[in-house]
């Protein structure tokens, strides 16, 4: 890996010239490209409910992005994510057949997703393991306890009051995950860009040890960091488990690779360090939009992982592309 | 020197599985006759074979999710040529096999030496990007054991002594890259670049094009590995292998190979290996559900990076040991 060269420019660009030039802009473009070309490529595209349906397709996992862009900007990663959802999600089909109501099956959701934070921010922080390795190992075994329990079973009969997280409507076409999803998505904004934590997470991704001697608490944040992403992916399980009204070991399959995807389009350095949360918000559109144009247009979903994987290399490889070809 | 083999990370591993083959021979003393542990390693191969690939290219810093979609492709596409022109000799059915899988892993190795993509970040990507591409030129349509040609299934199978072919290409590749790795300038190259970046750029070794090269080989033992997977199991579909790459990282992992990089070796990936391996055969036979074997191996992969991390603390990294030794 090369190390990337800071340059401090001897006058800074105007901030609305920086702002038009910034990566959340061109995404932005991206996604009203999307948008447009999706309304002319489909009949049934430009339609209040539809679009309502099409933002399930990222709420939830826009839930955890956030959490993880966080995570990966102080310069770690958390691969059992998806893991974490199969395990609260199993947890809490097991309380349903005890006879636990909806308050209840809520508490659990976030006590297991909160727990399996734990377990890898304490493996990370404690025994300072790389959170690669241990996320990886947490990802089978977390998953694994789920086929433990559940074999090729599945778990059903969710109250009705419970399903409302997922199926629930605030307002005519605003599903309640939507209105989660936005309030989150402040709540993250506001913790990033306008806290002591926030500005704490950017030390440690850019110079960990620089921050260490700035008297932040590294690995307590670090670990806080585990924490709020295990809880994200307990809201993300509460929030599926009531949309499917089941839950099997298999549920959320591959979802850490496509919220790993939405925070790296995002404009977040996997090396960490950058990135905003209207980045993430605006990638989870993109990522929504082009999933479920395609899907109108009967693209199967194998294909769409293409598209996916071929975003996720494009957005970083064209501006290290462009840079060395004006270089020349 | 007694006290350094005794200690080392690859006899800890071998008693290990010592260990374990007695605790699971205790109860069914069938496990350890030479012909069902013969199966137990013929059916472990693959994973040796991509233990291998991967342990390169962790060595170098970087990871490698992409092999099992890889090996998938690769699998596919072979198998398609198969029904297509069933009379091909398998020779050539081999080196489409590798040839194909090293393109794959050149790809992955050009994005990361000379786009200097984050390896995880491109891995995954062309993880997804394989899979996809399966699907659009299989049409999501399965390639059935009555569509291969006799030839391509009896070639991994063919018994030498013993042990199917598939288990002697798995030994000869232990040999060959324990001399690659421990006898030639590319092998100790690896090693450099993943200890110790810039001293190995000073030393003269370019990092990027050695990433490059570990992606190679990585790719080249998956487009093998795959025609042997889908002749082996007489079957081809877009999501065989699937989340297998997790398997070869933990092997890995467990055969002592360090995520920071500079560290590993041959038979420690071996030992790994084999170690996931007679845990997963060894499941059935003494009657836990097969539904333990994810959780028993993200449990295995926990245990082995913290005591890999314990070990690796006090001594740091080094890279000659014999120059240590001798001084």
């Amino acid at each position: 890996m090369s190390t990337t060269e800071r340059i401090i420019p001897d006058r800074l660009r105007s901030p609305l010239e920086q702002r038009l030039k910034s990566w959340e802009t061109l995404l932005l473009l991206v996604a009203i490209g999307i948008f447009i070309a999706n309304s002319l490529a489909s009949p049934y595209f430009l339609n209040a409910w539809n679009l309502s349906d099409a933002t399930f397709n990222f709420t939830e996992k826009a839930m955890i992005a956030f959490a993880m862009a966080l995570l990966i900007i102080s310069g770690e990663i958390d691969l059992s994510v998806a893991s974490i959802i199969a395990l609260a999600s199993t947890a809490m089909g097991a309380a349903v057949q005890m006879g636990v109501g909806t308050p209840g099956l809520v508490m659990i959701g976030l006590g297991v997703g909160l727990l399996c934070g734990a377990f890898n921010g304490v493996l990370v922080t404690r025994l300072g393991l790389p959170s690669i390795v241990v996320t990886i190992g947490t990802m089978s075994l977390f998953r694994g306890i789920s086929y433990i329990v559940l074999g090729d079973q599945a778990f059903r009969g969710y109250p009705a009051s419970f399903s409302w997280f997922g199926q629930g409507y605030v307002w005519w076409v605003i599903s309640f995950e939507f209105v989660l999803f936005a309030i989150i998505a402040v709540i993250y904004a506001v913790l990033l860009h306008k806290t002591n934590f926030g500005r704490a997470v950017y030390a440690i991704g850019n110079n960990a040890t620089g921050a260490m001697f700035s008297g932040i608490r590294v690995q307590r944040v670090k670990f806080i960091l585990f924490l709020l992403t295990g809880l994200m992916s307990g809201v993300a399980a509460i929030c599926l488990t009531a949309r499917l009204g089941s839950t099997r070991p298999s549920i959320a399959t591959g979802w850490e690779l496509e919220i790993v995807t939405m925070v790296v389009l995002g404009g977040v350095s996997i090396l960490g360090g950058s990135g905003t949360i209207v980045g993430v918000v605006i990638a989870a559109f993109v990522m929504g939009l082009v999933t479920f144009g395609l899907g109108l247009l009967n693209v199967p979903g194998i294909v769409m992982s293409i598209v996916i994987g071929a975003l996720l290399i494009g957005v970083i490889a064209l501006p290290r592309l462009w840079s060395m070809w004006r270089a020349r | 020197m007694l006290k350094r083999l005794i200690t080392s990370r690859e006899a800890l591993l071998v008693g290990a599985i010592v260990l374990l083959l007695a605790l699971i021979s205790s109860r069914f003393p069938g496990f350890i006759t030479p012909a069902n542990l013969a199966n137990v390693f013929n059916d472990t191969s693959p994973l040796i074979l991509l233990a291998i690939g991967q342990m390169i290219v962790i060595l170098t810093k970087c990871i490698d999710l992409s092999v099992a979609a890889n090996l998938a492709l690769t699998g596919m596409v072979v198998s398609m040529v198969n029904v297509a022109a069933p009379g091909l000799p398998i020779i050539v059915i081999l080196v489409i096999a590798i040839g194909l899988g090293t393109l794959l892993g050149m790809i992955n190795g050009v994005l990361v030496w000379k786009l200097a993509i984050p390896p995880i970040v491109v891995t995954l990507g062309t993880m997804t990007i394989f899979r996809g591409i399966i699907f659009v030129i299989s049409d999501g349509k399965w390639v059935n054991s009555h569509e291969m040609s006799p030839a391509f299934k009896a070639f991994p199978r063919t018994e030498l002594l013993g042990l199917p072919v598939l288990g002697w290409i798995a030994i000869l590749a232990v040999i060959v890259f324990t001399i690659v790795m421990t006898r030639t300038t590319l092998g100790r190259a690896f090693y450099a670049a993943g200890g110790n970046p810039h001293a190995a750029t000073y030393a003269g070794i370019n990092v990027g094009k050695t990433q490059f090269w570990a992606f190679t080989i990585s790719g080249a033992l998956a487009g093998l590995t795959g025609y042997l997977w889908v002749s082996r199991f007489a079957v081809s579909y877009v999501d065989i292998a699937g989340g297998f790459e997790l398997d070869v990282v933990a092997a890995c992992v467990i055969g002592g190979v360090s995520i920071m990089g500079g560290i590993g070796t041959v038979a420690g990936a071996l030992l790994g290996a084999l170690f996931l391996g007679i845990i997963k055969n060894a499941l059935p036979v003494v009657d836990i559900s097969p539904f333990w074997q994810l959780a028993i191996s993200g449990g295995a992969i926990i245990v082995a990076v913290a005591l890999n991390a314990q070990a690796n603390r006090e001594k740091g990294r080094i890279i000659l040991k014999r120059a240590e030794q001798a001084s």
